[in-house]
């Protein structure tokens, strides 16, 4: 009986003890936190990616909170990760307007692949881009483009970029990329950009950027790279929207003005403009009509040269050329009603 | 003997061009003489496309306060301001220069006499260096005249002479001492007057007996202040810190200048470089390089011109080996390994090592054992291992706390680590977001400080 | 094409097969003593012990990490000679393997392998087969031979029983333990051989003077404060038992022990002192080994707080 005493006792004083001083340190460190900030943490992904700023998402609610005290709205909040529906809940957590931000995704301008960009050195230390960066200009002729040695890759937390083998290139999975922008962070030759997803509001993402960021002159470009641009500015001639600049040699494609017509892929000597595949669709029939434009001058030429004799043109020529007007006519009316 | 108290590596010697004699290097048909040869802010080219020049015309301006002036090394044509590329590949701006004939400004004394007397005073010392463009020649290319007027709090009481060459390979301090003794000394006793000090040391290792007799016997004659230290041979003796500890036993105190310890420490060939600026009137428009190798037909010491292609220089020496896996510009524990020889001669290039494949190669790096020889080797006292962990794992606060900016990127930790790990090729990354976090932090006290005091004033106004 | 790497650009040329090399050649002397006191037993004993770590290092990396083999660093050949010097002469063979695998596949292999390892992989499959083999892991042959030899007392229960004050117990003579004619672990004997090689390992650099040197020093001052202030015992405690083969090859491992000058010396104090408390106050009468494990532990935290001398910094 008294051993069962005296352990009730103990065991009792313990656990009062034990609460007791709980209660004390619970009271002495209490910190007051908007309980509007927890809220809102539990809408967002908990992905702590830092995509939005801000170190983890209990940052991002924490800002959402003093904004929506400060200024009544989230202002540029935005979390890539969880996109519009997200923000959506959050806003209407606060008791604000939903606002909406476009879809971004990265994406890599550097094309130089391992055929078009031959190596003139061998790197051989730690295995980082970051490294390798700070130790000399890079193992091709190029200064600028990608290292290949997949700082984005251990930086992506979605796992949507990865390094294709044949290429030394890294590529973004379209479908798990959340823009969150780690990969852009971690180059260290600033070749990743977070860009729209679309230029264009079409089911299927039109895009159309410079994969290269060479700044070189063009001719030290070309030497170096066989697919870098070259800073030629047909691209920015050709295009209708002015959307294209040319600075320090190298063209960039402002992605709010593009229209994603693909007149700039087709016209890009160099192919270091790229786009997504429905913009590739019409760039391959512009380039068809080019190709059929150019064999119809050579053709007349030939024909002027030697005007004695009769044209037994090929048909397949004029045919083509007739398919391409309606389908360069089709794309600016389709871009009117996405307006 | 006296040296450096913690840590240190004895990497093989391989002094391969020690006692061959100084070689005068072919001036070519034309030069690059890039602009950014000193550490701190590249030099301004100041000619352009046509211009004459003549050997020790003035070139390049300073391009800020840690800067220097350029001159030209040749005579002739300018023709063109283009970029080259440094000896990592990097692009820089340079000032290609045709060479006709071999004329030299006429300030400039050619003749061999030794000039012992020293005109100049203080000031007109330290405007001297900066005129003729005199910066380390050691390989860091510190500015000269910046390092020769130290902050009025300091209390300068010695000059010490770093002539200890502890980079294997290389000897061209070395062959240079042998050459030009007297000069060296009269260089120092320019370099006391700048520093208002009657007391220097020429601390030399003692791999080099041949050279430490020399100047022995050179000081014996008529620079009584001067005292020659001969050190134990270690590596990184050659380092600011640890030679100033070795000669006369102070320690730099972190994150302090070296001249807290009353020490100001100038590389021998800046001594002879400052000797021929002040008496001679002569620019920095040549220095000696060492061209070597193990398959280095001829391992050579030149007096290149600045400006020369690092390709020639090779090629006088026999020529890139066919096996070569690796060019280095200076020695193989500091130097900078080059993608390929389309370099030019700098300031700061003491040496170019040609490395056979088998030598160039890393060994695979495989898990680190903990064994502890990174932080036995490292002369700062640091935990190399930790520090290369938290570089690469981005851990910042814990680099700082570790001191990762007290790193002198010496490389005795990656020389000794048994796993072949990248030790020094992580630090080198984290270092400088950590010196970038403790600017940023002085700043903000500063900015804060300014503020309150500013606050005080105004309601002391009141 | 050249190669582009940072600086340095050349190395000292050490690797770790290099360094366990050494260690094993710093082993020989105690294992060819052992050979002569123990006869077949220790070769037995010793081969039996290699042959399973290496073994279990090799089918743990095949089959259940699927990385490449890592036997090529020697490590496993190390922990299997410590191992095998850690138990008794006459040891059964499926004993010893289940010490070597308790010492690869948990003490290390578990951990991540070479290098990441939190205790020492030996003393961990060692203080396995002493707890769950206490009879066989505490009978120690005096002669050579592997089955049926004649068992005896090992000089530490002598000291124990002295101490204690049990009649007619005579103190091991000091040059026998010097030498090695006493019972025990097959390595652990000879104090003369195992401080040979420590002195091969200390002039290769291979392990520096500081844990050994601390081990041993505060050793003696607390052996000779517990064992009734007699320097006889305090040095008999030095040169028995695993006193030797611990202070110069265990708590040396590289991977278990700490990182810097001052560090290692307070680990070596440490495991001085707790080996001589255990000794004197504890059940067993051997303290080596859990002392060392226990200092493992607080290896990570010596890491942590404990920091080498800086170069530059002066204390205020």
């Amino acid at each position: 009986m008294n051993v069962i005493l005296i352990a009730l006792i103990a065991l009792g004083a313990i656990g009062l003890i034990g609460s007791l001083l709980l209660y004390l340190v619970a009271k002495q460190f209490y910190v007051y936190e908007d309980p509007r900030v927890g809220q809102v943490e539990e809408l967002l992904p908990g992905a702590n990616c830092g995509g939005c700023g801000f170190p983890g998402c209990h940052g991002m609610a924490d800002a959402c909170v003093k904004a929506k005290d400060a200024t009544n709205s989230l202002g540029t909040l935005f979390c890539p990760v969880g996109g519009n529906d997200v923000m959506a809940n959050v806003a209407s957590t606060l008791g604000l307007e939903a606002g909406s931000a476009e879809p971004k995704l990265a994406v890599v301008r550097c094309n130089g692949n391992i055929c078009a960009r031959p190596k003139v050195a061998v790197f051989d230390g730690a295995k980082s881009c970051a490294v390798a960066a700070a130790t000399f200009s890079g193992e091709t002729g190029c200064a600028f483009g990608c290292v290949g040695l997949g700082d984005c890759v251990k930086s992506c937390q979605f796992d949507a970029i990865h390094m294709n083998v044949e290429t030394g290139l890294p590529e973004v999975d379209e479908t798990k990329c959340v823009a969150c922008g780690a990969c852009a962070k971690a180059c260290p030759k600033f070749v990743i950009e977070i860009r729209k997803k679309s230029s264009m509001k079409s089911p299927t993402p039109k895009r159309v950027w410079v994969s290269c960021v060479n700044k070189d002159k063009g001719a030290v470009a070309r030497k170096a790279c066989a697919s870098a641009c070259i800073g030629c500015g047909k691209c920015q001639k050709v295009c209708k929207f002015e959307a294209i600049t040319v600075e320090n040699n190298v063209a960039f494609i402002d992605n709010e003005k593009c229209k994603a017509c693909g007149m700039c892929v087709s016209e890009c000597p160099t192919g270091a403009i790229h786009a997504t595949e429905p913009v590739m669709i019409v760039v391959e029939k512009l380039k068809a009509k080019k190709a059929a434009d150019a064999a119809k001058a050579k053709e007349e030429a030939a024909k002027k040269a030697a005007e004695a004799q009769a044209a037994p043109a090929a048909e397949a020529v004029p045919s083509d050329a007739k398919a391409e007007p309606t389908e360069v006519k089709a794309e600016p009316s389709a871009k009117k009603t996405a307006e | 003997m006296k040296t450096f108290k913690l840590g240190g590596v004895h990497p093989a010697a391989n002094k391969l061009s020690a006692g061959a004699p100084i070689e005068v290097a072919a001036v070519p048909a034309m030069v690059a003489i890039p602009m950014a040869q000193n550490l701190g802010a590249p030099s301004k080219a100041i000619v352009a496309k046509g211009d004459k020049v003549k050997v020790g015309t003035v070139i390049g301006e300073p391009g800020g306060f840690l800067s220097s002036y350029v001159h030209s090394s040749v005579s002739g044509t300018v023709d063109k301001v283009d970029v080259v590329e440094d000896a990592t590949g990097k692009k820089v701006p340079a000032v290609f220069i045709k060479v006709e004939g071999d004329e030299w400004e006429e300030s400039i004394n050619r003749t061999k006499e030794i000039v012992r007397d020293i005109k100049l005073d203080k000031q007109q010392i330290i405007d001297k260096v900066k005129e003729m463009g005199i910066v380390g020649m050691g390989g860091a290319t510190f500015p000269t005249q910046v390092k020769l007027t130290p902050p009025p709090t300091a209390k300068p009481e010695c000059v010490i002479i770093n002539a200890v060459e502890c980079e294997p390979y290389l000897t061209s301090d070395h062959s240079l001492m042998l050459a030009h003794p007297e000069e060296i000394c009269i260089g120092v006793q320019i370099l006391e007057k700048a520093m208002g000090v009657n007391k220097a040391y020429i601390g030399i290792e003692a791999n080099k007996p041949d050279a430490i007799e020399l100047m022995r016997k050179t000081v014996a004659a008529g620079y009584p202040e001067i005292e020659v230290v001969p050190l134990q041979l270690k590596y990184p003796q050659g380092g600011e810190k640890q030679l100033i500890n070795a000669v006369i036993g102070r320690e730099v105190p972190s994150g302090g200048l070296p001249i807290a310890t009353g020490a100001l420490v100038q590389n021998v060939g800046t001594a002879f470089a400052v000797y021929e600026a002040v008496q001679k009137n002569k620019p920095l428009i040549e220095r000696i390089v060492t061209v070597t190798g193990k398959s280095v037909a001829k391992p050579s010491n030149f007096l290149a011109r600045l400006g020369v292609p690092i390709a020639d220089l090779i090629a006088a020496a026999g020529g890139l080996p066919e096996d070569t896996g690796k060019v280095i510009s200076g020695g193989p524990m500091m130097g900078k390994a080059m993608p390929d020889t389309n370099s030019y001669m700098v300031k700061g290039c003491s040496g170019i090592l040609v490395m056979k494949n088998e030598e160039a190669r890393r060994r695979e790096a495989g898990p680190c054992i903990k064994c502890a020889k990174c932080v036995h080797a490292c002369p700062m006292g640091l935990q190399p291992n930790f520090l290369s962990r938290y570089s690469e794992l981005n851990m910042l606060a814990e680099a700082e706390e570790e001191r990762i900016y007290d790193c002198i990127e010496c490389g005795s930790c990656q020389f000794s680590c048994p796993a072949n790990r990248p030790l020094l090729d992580w630090i080198r990354q984290g270092k400088p977001k950590v010196m970038g976090i403790l600017r940023q932090r002085a700043a903000d006290a500063k900015a804060k400080a300014d503020a309150e005091k500013a606050a005080k004033e105004a309601a002391a106004a009141k | 094409m050249l190669n582009v790497s940072l600086s340095p650009h050349v190395h000292s040329g050490n690797s770790t097969q290099k360094c366990m090399l050494q260690v094993l050649i710093g082993l020989c002397p105690a294992l060819l003593w052992s050979f002569y006191q123990f006869g077949s037993g220790a070769v037995i004993v010793t081969l039996a012990s290699v042959a399973f770590c290496v073994l279990f290092e090799f089918l743990i990396t095949r089959f259940l990490l699927k990385t490449p083999s890592t036997l090529g660093d020697l490590s496993a050949i190390v922990t299997g000679v410590l191992l095998a010097f850690n138990v008794p002469s006459n040891l059964p063979i499926w004993i010893i393997a289940i010490g070597a695998l308790v010492a690869i596949g948990v003490g290390k292999m578990a951990f991540g392998g070479l290098g990441c390892n939190i205790f020492n992989p030996a003393l961990v499959g060692r203080v396995f087969l002493l707890i769950a083999y206490p009879v066989q892991m505490t009978t120690w042959p005096t002669q050579a031979g592997y089955a049926d030899v004649e068992t005896g007392a090992t000089p530490l229960a002598l000291i124990g029983q002295y101490i204690n004050g049990v009649a007619n117990v005579q103190l091991p003579e000091i040059m026998d333990c010097l030498v090695g004619q006493t019972g025990g672990s097959l390595g652990e004997v000879s104090a003369c051989a195992l401080i040979l090689g420590g002195i091969y390992m200390l002039v290769r650099k291979t392990i520096t003077w500081h844990i050994p040197v601390a081990i041993l020093v505060s050793a003696f001052v607390f052996a000779f404060l517990f064992f009734g202030f007699d320097a006889t015992i305090a040095v008999e405690e030095l040169l028995c038992g695993g006193m030797m083969l611990g202070a110069i090859f265990m708590a040396t491992d590289y991977v278990s022990s700490p990182m810097n000058n001052r560090s290692q010396l307070i680990y070596g104090c440490c495991i001085g002192f707790l080996t001589i408390v255990i000794r004197r106050y504890g059940a067993y009468p051997e303290g080596m080994s859990f002392a060392i494990l226990i200092m493992n532990a607080f290896t990570p935290l010596l890491n942590k707080y404990v920091k080498p001398t800086r170069f530059g910094v002066v204390k205020k």
